[in-house]
């Protein structure tokens, strides 16, 4: 089940670009590659990220994910509610268990991003 | 089980200690006093000591399990070495002693066993000094690497990375990060050993070191070893090595000979003193003539008159990583291993433990996957990959063996290894322990085959079952208040 | 071979089977390059059990340990109940790994869990870690933790902080951008006037120690105001047999409390192994370094314990790890703990104001002797300096002849602290041995 209307990233991220806002979660195949989420690390609202940096942290109880951004700008919103509810991610990886919103600057990183079908066969080749 | 706070009474005590036998009272004012009492247990010593023994009953011990627990050389440790450690010259000797004017007297035993064991350390490694402050391999891995910032700086090199094999232990990547250096990750290559193009490819005149294990986590001994340190030499990069797994090649082979700079060992391993639960370890580092001004201080130091004596002048040392000269009573079981073996005992243990090990690999080899089939050393990786297709994963592996009495093999490490089992068995083994633990591991195998929903109801025999990790972790109880 | 049990048959059917045909045991080694083969091996041959003990039993006596000890300077001659020992003997504690496997290891993760309610108990904070090295790796992993957290780079290190771990956390440091700031050794209590100099936005935290190295008590109270007005945090080491009366280190606000636990029932040993403990607030549980313990259900809804929050550790973060620690000090922590347990409530309480006596009595006594000057510019605990009007190493050394190690010279560590001893007065010492201190000392001086 991967959505249509959703952009991906080779780390297993999701990206929903409205306008000049993105919201970003993580992917079904990442939460269910890293098993039952106990924490998840959030960021600053307002703050700064730019391409690739480290922006998040989910984890379980043998795994500690990074998620990197996929896109420039500010952290807008994060989702309060994972703090004490981090499984939300695993019962619902693209709705409510999204992660962080963003007011996007620039176009940088926009070319990395897959759609649904391209996602769909990088799964399957990295299986 | 019930906790000690449950156990304990109001009015209990498991001590007595003596009236107050002075004249007079210290008046300290109340602002400077805790408001209330510390809520410590309150037991009689009895009631202690059951408690306590009860708990023990609970743990898997060397003494009375089979331990093939890879990378930890879970060997069986001598009961002199404890009874030695325990003479009361030895255990009662407040560290600041020699540190005061007439003071080196009283610490002479003391010191001579630090400098015995140094120059020990040394033979067995092929270094020219070793230290044995560090108090742990990891932190042998932090002074280590210090040392070899230390000598950068003084060189006035200017370096940044820090190269090591995938296949590395945990702490190396760690050790490396909190020194100040970045790491560069090496993969492995399909005969399991670090792979020469990519180690050519990140090998760079900006790279203070290079971390390896040998024998590595695969228990694969690296035989371009030579190239690769004099490769790393060619860029004034410093090879460094982790001890521990030393217990493959005692005699056989020695760092230093390997071309190493700097070597920390686990004593705690190689050399037989017991784990603890987790520690203490001791983690002595030793280095080549050219590292041997960034050391920490104390020096031990051997005097003319046979006498021995503690340096603290060395303007270029890396400084103190300790606040004496490391966990003394750790260092001193080792030495009185080394000294009870002697060299042909040395020289048995890791052949017998590469001989058990190899024993072990070839009557496992047609039950579970081994994904590089080399000639191991002391220790090896199965994999339950085949069995994981049926739903039976390492972890369920290591129930079951758990109910046989059986403490499981290290699991899901090296992480280039799917469903990775590491197997060392040490030489304290016999061969019908050996038989046995194969004969449990293959009809666990069959097992697997046949009736996969069994494991995971797995174990059933101790005294607990699969606690969940997941409520531990969101929950964070971790004191009890 | 007494600790191998092959058989030489053993050894023969087992080469066979591994398709060693020529019953070499050497031939086990083939995969190392015969030119990389060890150059040298010049180890003495083994001994009989029975020569070994002979031999360490000499060397043994080349230590003098019957001597009245004064000596502290954060490491202390308290008495340990014969029951620790007895406990920790148990190879069911001490040949046990790592509890990796919670199902193989239900004894020592209790244990540790109790060790870790105690150590809250004890400081007033709501987590402790399982054990680090000794103290002074505790207060460089707390100030390590401390810049993580905030974001910062400079930290504030209190004059009265012990000069041995002053140096390991300079020396930890040396490569890393960090910058520190010392404010002057004050014997009394810490002062506010230079921590309040240097305390600014960019102070990660500021190290106190509580006794200070030169035994006064303090209450850091509004110091730790003050720096968390300025968004720093308070890390705090401190001397556990105190805490049995002491005000805690969570009552004054502090955010990382560390100390060297081997006053609670682990043998002096020439400097280890020890135990190094960590507590803080709540809030810091994710930030800190060394493994934890953490009670939950097991399939049946029985309490177990498991290491928990382990994506901390160097083993699953690898170089984003909190620390590099690994082995820790677990069996120097259940000592602790049956310590704790043993002597207890009551106990404690009682040999904290024991100490805190017979340091007033000792005071009282050198306070006596012509040109001995007692520092009492803050109260203190079991520890204090006397000023002597004569060389305290030539003082020093008379005394060891005469079988008392006095107390530590403040001259190797201060070089305006030449004339200075530091005394530490356990509840081992009798009045009887705190008079003849003084009687020897006057004699020393004067005789």
């Amino acid at each position: 089940m991967v959505p249509e209307d959703l952009k991906y990233t080779k780390e297993h991220e999701w990206v929903k670009v409205e306008g000049t806002k993105a919201t970003i979660g993580i992917t079904d195949h990442a939460q269910s590659e890293l098993g039952d989420i106990t924490f998840i690390e959030l960021p600053e609202i307002g703050s700064e990220i730019n391409v690739s940096d480290s922006i998040a942290t989910v984890e379980s109880v043998k795994a500690a994910s990074d998620i990197y951004a996929p896109l420039a700008g500010k952290v807008t919103e994060v989702n309060e509610a994972l703090e004490s509810s981090p499984e939300v991610v695993n019962q619902s990886p693209y709705d409510e268990g999204w992660i962080l919103k963003v007011e996007v600057s620039g176009d940088s990183g926009k070319e990395n991003l897959m759609d649904q079908a391209a996602y769909e066969t990088y799964i399957k080749e990295n299986k | 089980m019930g906790m000690i706070f449950e156990v304990s009474k109001q009015g209990k005590r498991g001590v007595t200690l003596p009236g107050k036998d002075v004249p007079v009272s210290s008046e300290v004012p109340k602002g400077y006093l805790r408001s209330k009492e510390a809520g410590l247990p309150s037991v009689s010593e009895p009631e202690a000591v059951r408690h306590f023994t009860s708990l023990s009953n609970k743990n898997f011990n060397v003494d009375s399990n089979f331990y093939p627990l890879g990378s930890c050389t879970m060997k069986y440790n001598p009961k002199i070495t404890e009874k030695v450690a325990n003479f009361e010259r030895f255990s009662s000797l407040h560290p600041l002693a020699p540190q005061l004017i007439k003071g080196g007297r009283l610490a002479q035993g003391s010191l001579e066993v630090l400098y015995e064991t140094e120059k020990a350390l040394c033979e067995i490694t092929g270094m020219d000094e070793f230290t044995t402050q560090p108090m742990a391999g990891a932190h042998g891995e932090l002074t280590g690497i210090m040392m070899i910032a230390a000598y950068h700086s003084h060189k006035k090199n200017k370096k940044k990375y820090v190269i090591i094999p995938d296949s590395g232990h945990g702490t190396n990547p760690a050790s490396a990060a909190i020194a100040g250096y970045e790491v560069k990750s090496i993969r492995s290559n399909d005969e399991g050993i670090m792979d020469m193009d990519e180690f050519k490819k990140h090998l760079s005149q900006e790279v203070a070191a290079v971390m390896l294990t040998c024998p590595n986590t695969l228990g694969v001994f690296n035989p371009h070893i030579k190239e690769i340190s004099d490769l790393a030499h060619e860029h004034d990069a410093l090879m460094y090595y982790d001890g521990a797994n030393l217990n493959a090649i005692l005699g056989k082979a020695r760092p230093g000979d390997l071309g190493f700079d700097v070597v920390h060992l686990n004593l705690h391993k190689t050399f037989a003193t017991p784990h603890g639960g987790g520690g203490p370890g001791s983690g002595p580092v030793g280095v080549k003539k050219d590292l041997i001004p960034f050391l920490p201080v104390s020096r031990v130091e051997k005097r003319q008159d046979g006498t021995f004596s503690l340096n603290y002048d060395e303007p270029l040392s890396v400084g103190y990583v300790s606040p004496f000269y490391g966990n003394f009573s750790v260092i001193l079981k080792a030495y009185v291993y080394i000294y009870l073996l002697g060299k042909e005992g040395l020289i048995d243990a890791s052949e017998s433990a590469v001989l058990n090990a190899n024993y072990l690999k070839s009557e496992l080899k047609d039950s579970y996957d081994i994904p590089f089939d080399k000639n191991c050393l002391h220790e090896f990786v199965i994999s339950a990959l085949k069995q994981s297709k049926k739903g039976v994963r390492a972890l369920d592996i290591s129930k079951a063996l758990i109910d046989e009495g059986i403490h499981p093999p290290t699991i899901y490490f090296p992480l280039i290894v799917k469903e990775a089992m590491m197997v060392e068995p040490t030489e304290t083994e016999s061969k019908a322990t050996l038989d046995w633990f194969i004969g449990i591991m293959k009809s666990i195998a069959r097992l697997a085959e046949k009736d996969p929903e069994h494991f995971k109801s797995l174990p059933q025999k101790a005294p607990v079952r699969r606690p969940d990790e997941v409520k531990a972790a969101k929950e964070m109880d971790v004191a009890y208040l | 071979m007494t600790y191998i049990p092959l058989s030489e048959k053993d050894r023969k059917d087992m080469l066979e089977a591994i398709g060693i045909k020529s019953g070499k045991m050497d031939d086990l080694f083939k995969c190392i390059p015969s030119e990389l083969r060890a150059k040298s091996f010049n180890i003495e041959p083994g001994r009989s059990e029975l020569e070994t003990e002979k031999y360490f039993r000499d060397l043994s006596k080349k230590n003098i340990t019957d001597l009245v000890c004064f000596l502290g300077g954060g490491f202390y001659d308290h008495y340990i109940p014969a029951a620790v020992d007895a406990i920790v003997s148990r190879p069911e504690f001490y040949t046990a790994y790592t509890p990796y496997q919670p199902e193989a290891s239900q004894g020592t993760l209790q244990a540790i869990y109790e060790y870790q309610s105690c150590i809250c108990r004890l400081t007033g904070m709501d987590a402790s870690n399982a054990s680090l090295y000794d103290g002074g790796t505790a207060l460089y992993e707390a100030a390590m933790m401390a810049l993580r957290v905030t974001g910062r780079n400079k930290i504030i290190m209190d004059g009265g902080v012990s000069p041995i771990y002053r140096k390991m956390l300079y020396s930890y440091t040396k490569n890393l951008s960090i910058e520190f700031v010392e404010t002057p050794p004050a014997h009394g209590q810490s002062d506010r006037d230079e921590i309040a100099k240097y305390l600014d936005d960019k102070t990660a935290a500021i190290i106190l120690q509580n006794p200070n190295f030169f035994g006064a008590i303090d209450d850091h109270t509004d110091i730790a105001e003050k720096c968390h007005a300025a968004g720093a945090l308070v890390i705090e080491s401190v001397y556990p047999i105190s805490l049995g009366v002491l005000k805690t280190p969570r009552e004054m606000n502090v955010d990382i409390a560390t100390g060297e636990g081997q006053s609670l029932g682990i043998p002096l040993s020439f400097g280890g192994p020890y135990l190094g403990f960590m507590a803080v607030k709540k809030e810091l549980i994710r930030k800190m370094p060394g493994r934890i313990v953490g009670a939950t259900e097991d399939l049946d809804g029985r309490r177990s314990y498991v290491l928990t929050l382990q994506t901390r550790e160097q083993h699953i973060r690898r170089e984003k790890a909190t620390s590099n620690i690994c082995s820790n000090e677990a069996l120097c922590a259940l000592r602790a703990l049956v310590y704790m347990c043993l002597v207890g409530r009551e106990g404690f309480k009682e040999i904290a104001s024991l100490c805190m006596d017979k340091a007033e009595y000792a005071k009282q006594k050198l306070e006596g002797i012509k040109g001995v000057e007692v520092k009492r510019s803050a109260p203190t605990f079991n520890e204090f300096i006397i000023r002597l009007p004569k060389d305290p190493n030539v003082v020093i050394g008379k005394m060891i002849e005469r079988g008392i190690t006095p107390g530590f010279p403040l001259g190797r560590y201060y070089d305006d602290l030449k004339d200075y001893m530091l005394i530490a007065v356990t509840e081992k010492r009798t009045k009887r041995e705190i008079d003849v201190f003084a009687a020897v000392l006057e004699e020393v001086l004067w005789g």
